[in-house]
């Protein structure tokens, strides 16, 4: 691991929405990862954790979306976004 | 696009309601005497889809980034097709067929822009508003509907 990474872990909050929520079988969860670690490092994670996870979902940090190699503060809210269907 | 002839800033309001649509407030919210168009559009629950009859619809809404996310395309549409006033509401919670779900009122000084606006504005909600809808159907079986990819997970 680089010096670029102010900690050595950091912890981020998990919220997961409809059927996301439903498949992880709770509204968030608290995930722990080497300082410098990507929204796709994150992704890898928990499809480590959760083996029936379905793919096709995208990523928000803070009320954003972000990209696969947004890097992750300590601290950060990611939201993972399944397909949505508003309107 | 054309540009906008007023130099006020566009009147833009964006709402996540867990409470019934109010139309008529809407068309207050950008109604102003130098628009010569106002234009309203309501997404309305159906009864049916896919030859299936339809009881009700829940909508589930991550909200903060909902509110943020229907704000900048209320914000973007303002800028790009010179709209005056923009308002939309988006519903959460339990709909029974026939209610809004979706509402978006436009002003602006002709009616080209706003029905361009107004159909843009629409297309982007379905595209990228955090929200999702569960139908509950007559047979008593549930299911969220099939969305829009926002983007891949890596």
């Amino acid at each position: 691991m680089s010096r670029i990474a102010a900690r050595d872990t950091i912890t981020v909050d998990v919220r997961f929405f409809a059927m996301l929520r439903e498949r992880a079988g709770g509204e968030r969860c608290r995930v722990e990862l080497p300082g410098g670690s990507t929204v796709a490092a994150l992704c890898a994670h928990l499809r480590e954790r959760l083996p029936e996870f379905p793919e096709g979902y995208a990523v928000a940090v803070g009320l954003a979306y972000a990209a696969s190699d947004h890097i992750l503060e300590d601290g950060d809210e990611v939201a993972l976004i399944p397909p949505v269907s508003g309107g | 696009m054309t540009a906008r002839s007023g130099g006020s800033s566009p009147r833009v309001e964006a709402v996540i309601s867990a409470t019934p649509i109010d139309a008529a407030a809407l068309v207050r919210g950008v109604s102003g005497p130098g628009e010569g168009a106002v234009l309203l559009f309501l997404g309305t629950v159906r009864n049916h889809n896919r030859d299936r009859r339809v009881e009700r619809l829940d909508y589930e809404a991550f909200a903060p980034m909902a509110r943020k996310e229907l704000a900048a395309i209320c914000e973007e549409a303002a800028g790009s097709f010179g709209l005056a006033g923009v308002s939309a509401v988006h519903r959460t919670g339990r709909l029974a067929p026939g209610e809004a779900s979706l509402g978006v009122a436009v002003a602006s000084a002709h009616r080209d822009a706003a029905y361009r606006g107004s159909r843009w504005i629409v297309e982007e909600i379905k595209r990228r508003l955090p929200v999702w809808k569960r139908e509950a159907y007559a047979d008593g079986t549930e299911a969220w509907l099939d969305g829009h990819p926002t983007g891949s997970a890596p």
